[in-house]
């Protein structure tokens, strides 16, 4: 029943062949039993058992809110969660209960979704590993699954299991493990240059990065506004589609949404893609780009060619400037938004307590890791008055002309750019932190925050397994607001891929 | 301090849901936050400053050579008169119980967003949405305003009449940007502003001020308005030294803040105070800030520097913590008369921030404000641009209650008070200088002409009992015009009698007297009570004046050698015989008649 998609799962309610309260209980139960993977943060057993009651009254009065009432998500622990402990995973705000929802938890929660629990991340989803947060670092559940451990552990090695668990990617982690491992059934993510697409690509599961402004970010602490998007983690692209349909729309208390009415879309059960115009961006072969994800990102230019789609490479020629951008406007907004944290109003606060500067300090010292620092000292240097001009300014013109030229592109007669979503198949996390985080993050956005800076629609689609076992993604990005279109193309192609089910054994270490 | 007083219990801190219970606390050290008088040698009592033609003071060098030119510019912070706050839906309220106006956004909460859906749609949307809808949730001791509402439509509007009423251009397109500080009283350790594009740009203010104090030489003069610009106001900081301890007020973070930025045209403080005091009584009247700088509404710095004519200005200093017009004219002729006095002396002028200490009436180093502030400014990502129409470039089809017409505003400007004055004087046949009297003290327009709607006494007569006896009364007895105890019925009545010739000029002043105790005697009630009224009889007059003639024998021969000047001593003294209850010009007859005979 766990294995089953939202869709499933929400017809089986329906009939009755399981109530909402077994239900969570089951994933209650699978959460203690794959603890191991560090997926959540924060377990909120009591509200969610309590939700799960409410879901069943209304489904034996015979009315459930909707496809979602009773089903059992997870929410990435940057997304504010009334009464329930919200902390970006950093000593901060370890402790910090928020007062309010953020609008798309209110949303889940309004039509009957259980709350499961708060999932793991990178601190203030800051990295692409879900390695760097204070609670410790999650485990891909792939790392624990027979097709992984058939083809990269051999039984006879020396070699401890435990030295080869391999990480999720992130900053989303926790939520692509929780997805994976069958403990919930959709969870949200962030996305703020890849964080919800490159752990979906990691773990297996269909990550989608809706366009800037289709979903509100009240509630969700910042990274950098004008990127951040709420991300979608499912099984599969028709669950993506049903969540995405839960969750968009304006929202008054976020002025950067869209004020157009947004209108929920079934898939069609059918998808044809033959009278469609794939774009392969040449740029996307990065350097680095294993020669494996290569030859998977060309069969399934050929599958659309075969399908009849007319497939044309193409080129984003400012795509190399992407990073070093992102870079610039990624810091300068870390460092304004990092800047309410001063131990005062909430979160932690040092006890030194000399001066309001040097509690300031400690407090900021004390609460951050070296990532968010360091990203602060920068963002800070970028927007001194002499600096200005010359980083941040310049990175807001090379963010234009990155977005422009996915406006020619798709001006061209292009309808969906496919690319692949990571250089790699997951790393194990030995070798993974043999990098800094600013090494890795580099590395690993580099096919996905483009999506971020020109704001478009973006969604990963686990496609096969690699030679070690562990899946590999790609990544479709669509025209602004074109989500149905996206998600029809990828429907199509997860149809044709079949990308096998994990085969999870028990999560323990050696 | 009262405020430590209010519960500051151990758990307020760790997690919202327990409440801030009252103020929050900061720990200082003794004495950070708070500019402490540096005694010597900062603060000698400023030197006269000698005056040109225009009014500037230029004072002579030492060696008398090289003269001093003052620059004085002003950066003004009006706190718009408002219900709710520039981006929450919070009330606004002078004096409410500590952090009892608080939304989540004001307090800065992590997720929080400023809201802004009167601004421009980021999206394809041409129809602007606007919820005036505001809900409030109550969590332990807090009301929460929550942050449903929009960028306030009052704040804007208040921006562009303002704008106009100072000739400004008004920006249809204005942007908002991030100015970023550490404060106890700035919870997101930013303020959100409009650095790059604020909202008017470009205007003027005309002003006017005596020469000398003296009202008869008035000159008008012209500062130039660079930008009015939209921001936030920060909360309150309240530092209790004996504890080492800052609590903060949260009510004021996020109201809603007009700076008005003005060019370094003026050159003394009496400039400034002139300037400052018009565009107190502009906004006043416009009703877009109650503009009472006791209450904080209207806070004025000044930047001061003083360079040789010819040369570029000098290094600037920036004045705070002024918070009087009085003590703003006190504070720049101080700072000018340092400056020079420290180049004098061979020293140098250092940037920096100084604030005004009234008591000793110098300025002193801020400590906190300190080294070089780089306020890394950036353009606020959450908020959209602000978009103003005009009736040309007005969409069709749109809601008027969703956006900001500036023709529309525009049109239903009240009138400003320079034209306030110039319809005294085209109405009443009044100087210009009493116009400017008029309008300048509250209340004291509206006073005169309820007297004269109730008086058959010509304006012209009623302004020099209103400026000479009323006003000087009133700053005898440091009162306002609304506290006066003679109302504007009383005095027309007193002035009626003596139109009517029942009391003589100088009874009336008496009657004015008693009226002033404020007994609620009718000035006839005191002219009888004190047998004020004319003496009618004209037999007993001329006694009266018989008696006074055959008592002055000198004045009488001087007078009758031709010296007809000596006349009015001796009505003088029949007045004082009557205890002015005498008419003038009667006596006078009297007396000549019999002088003559």
């Amino acid at each position: 029943m766990l294995r089953a998609s939202l869709r499933q799962v929400s017809a089986a309610l329906k009939e009755g062949q399981v109530t909402p309260t077994e239900l969570c209980q089951r994933c209650l139960s699978l959460i203690k039993s794959t603890k191991l993977l560090n997926a959540y943060i924060t377990v909120a057993e009591e509200t969610a058992l309590k939700q799960a009651e409410e879901s069943e009254k209304r489904y034996r009065r015979g009315q459930p809110l909707g496809i979602l009432d009773g089903i059992p998500i997870a929410v990435k622990d940057n997304f504010n969660t009334a009464g329930i402990e919200t902390t970006c995973a950093s000593n901060m705000l370890k402790g910090y209960i928020p007062p309010y929802n953020a609008t798309v938890v209110q949303k889940l929660q309004d039509q009957g979704a259980v709350l499961l629990g708060k999932t793991n991340l990178d601190e203030f989803a800051m990295g692409s590993g879900s390695t760097d947060g204070v609670f410790g670092p999650v485990r891909n559940p792939w790392s624990y699954s027979r097709q992984y451990k058939e083809k990269s552990v051999p039984k006879s090695d020396s070699e401890r299991e435990e030295f080869k668990w391999v990480i999720t990617g992130g900053s989303s982690g926790g939520s692509a493990a929780a997805v994976s491992s069958f403990t919930c059934f959709a969870a949200l993510g962030s996305d703020t240059g890849g964080s919800t697409r490159n752990p979906a690509a990691h773990c297996g599961v269909v990550g989608l990065k809706p366009t800037y402004g289709l979903i509100s970010r009240h509630g969700l602490i910042p990274l950098v506004n004008s990127m951040d998007v709420p991300g979608i983690l499912t099984r599969c692209v028709d669950d993506a589609a049903v969540v995405l349909g839960s969750l968009a729309g304006h929202d008054p208390k976020d002025s950067t949404t869209i004020q157009d009415v947004f209108q929920p879309f079934e898939l069609p059960s059918l998808p044809d893609v033959s009278k469609l115009c794939i774009g392969i961006p040449k740029e996307y072969n990065a350097p680095g780009l294993s020669s494996e994800i290569l030859s998977v990102w060309s069969k399934a230019a050929d599958l659309f060619k075969n399908a009849g789609a007319k497939v044309i490479e193409v080129s984003l020629p400012h795509t190399h400037y992407s990073i070093v951008c992102y870079h610039v406007l990624c810091t300068a907004e870390v460092a304004s938004n990092m800047a309410r944290f001063d131990g005062l109003e909430y979160g932690h606060r040092s006890d030194v307590n000399k001066s309001t500067e040097s509690m300031y300090a400690a407090t900021r010292r004390e609460g951050f890791n070296d990532v968010v620092r360091g990203r602060i000292l920068s963002g800070n240097y970028f927007l001194l008055k002499q600096n200005y001009e010359n980083y941040f300014v310049k990175a807001q013109k090379v963010r234009r002309l990155i977005a422009n030229d996915f406006v020619k592109v798709f001006g061209s007669g292009v309808d969906i750019l496919l690319t692949p979503t990571t250089l790699n198949d997951a790393v194990p996390y030995m070798e993974f932190i043999k990098e800094d985080n600013r090494t890795r993050s580099t590395q690993d956005d580099i096919l996905t925050q483009a999506a971020n800076m020109a704001g478009l629609p973006a969604i990963n689609v686990p496609t096969a397994l690699s030679e070690r076992g562990l899946p590999v993604g790609l990544q479709f990005i669509g025209r602004s607001f074109q989500e149905k279109q996206l998600l029809t193309v990828a429907k199509w192609f997860e149809k044709q891929v079949k990308f096998p089910m994990i085969q999870l054994e028990e999560v323990k270490g050696a | 301090m009262a405020a430590a007083a209010l519960g500051c219990g151990g758990g307020w801190r760790r997690a919202w849901r327990r409440g801030l219970g009252g103020l929050v606390p900061v720990p200082i050290p003794a004495l950070v936050h708070v500019a402490v008088p540096v005694p010597i040698p900062a603060c000698r009592p400023p030197r006269v400053v000698a005056r040109n033609a225009g009014g500037g003071a230029v004072p002579a060098g030492k060696s008398g050579l090289a003269p001093w030119v003052p620059v004085v510019g002003l950066e003004i912070h009006a706190q718009i008169s408002s219900n709710s706050k520039l981006f929450s839906g919070s009330q606004v309220q002078f004096a409410a119980p500590p952090n009892s106006l608080v939304s989540f956004f004001d307090a800065s909460l992590p997720g929080t967003l400023p809201v802004g859906a009167f601004l421009a749609c980021f999206s394809l949307s041409q129809c602007l949405q606007m919820r005036l809808g505001m809900a409030f949730v109550r969590t332990h001791r807090y009301t929460w305003a929550l942050a449903e509402k929009v960028l306030n439509r009052r704040c804007v509007e208040a921006a562009v009449m303002t704008g106009l009423a100072l000739n400004c251009s008004i920006n249809k397109k204005s942007l908002f940007d991030r100015k970023h500080y550490f404060y106890a009283d700035l919870p997101a350790g930013y303020q959100i502003t409009q650095q790059r594009v604020p909202i008017a740009v470009n205007g003027s203010l005309s002003y006017s001020l005596c020469i000398d104090n003296k009202m008869s030489q008035m000159v008008t003069k012209t500062v130039r308005i660079k930008q009015i610009q939209l921001e936030q106001d920060s909360g309150k900081s309240l530092h209790d030294d004996s504890r080492s301890q800052t609590l903060v007020d949260l009510n004021r973070a996020g109201v809603g803040l007009m700076e008005v930025v003005m060019e370094p045209d003026m050159c003394c403080g009496e400039e400034a105070a002139a300037a400052v005091r018009e565009l107190q009584l502009i906004l006043q009247t416009l009703g877009s800030s109650q503009a009472i700088m006791a209450e904080g509404q209207l806070r004025v710095d000044a930047n001061v520097s003083v360079h040789h004519p010819g040369e570029p200005y000098g290094v600037r200093t920036e004045v705070k913590n002024i918070n009087s017009i009085r003590f703003l004219a006190k504070a720049i002729d101080y700072e000018i008369q340092r400056q020079i006095e420290e180049l004098e002396n061979g020293g140098t002028i250092l940037n920096e921030t100084r604030a005004f200490d009234s008591k000793l009436g110098c300025t002193v180093p801020m400590r906190d404000k300190e080294g070089m502030q780089d306020y890394r400014f950036m353009p606020e990502p959450n908020l959209p641009p602000l978009i103003l129409y005009d009736t040309k470039s007005l969409p069709a089809n749109v809601n008027h209650q969703q956006v900001v017409n500036i023709d529309w505003i525009h049109e239903r400007l009240p009138d400003l008070p320079s034209a306030k004055r110039a319809k005294l004087v085209e109405l009443y046949g009044i100087l210009p200088e009493h116009s400017f009297t008029l309008v300048n003290e509250d209340g004291l327009t509206e006073f005169f002409e309820n007297v004269l709607k109730q008086t058959q006494m010509k304006p012209k007569k009623v302004i020099g009992w209103i400026l000479n006896d009323l006003l000087s009364y009133l700053k005898q007895h440091s009162c306002t015009v609304k506290e006066s105890p003679v109302s504007s019925v009383l005095l027309a009545d007193l002035l009626n009698l003596l139109e009517k010739k029942e009391i003589s000029a100088s009874a009336a002043k008496q009657v004015f007297e008693e009226l002033w105790k404020g007994e609620g005697k009718t000035p006839l009630e005191i002219v009888k009570e004190k047998q004020l009224q004319l003496i009618e009889d004209r037999e007993e007059l001329e006694q009266i004046c018989q008696a006074v003639i055959d008592e002055h024998e000198k004045e009488v021969m001087a007078i009758k050698a031709g010296n007809q000047k000596i006349v009015n001593k001796l009505i003088g003294l029949v007045q004082r015989a009557t205890q002015g209850r005498s008419n003038p010009v009667l006596v006078k007859q009297i007396l000549e008649k019999k002088l003559s005979e």
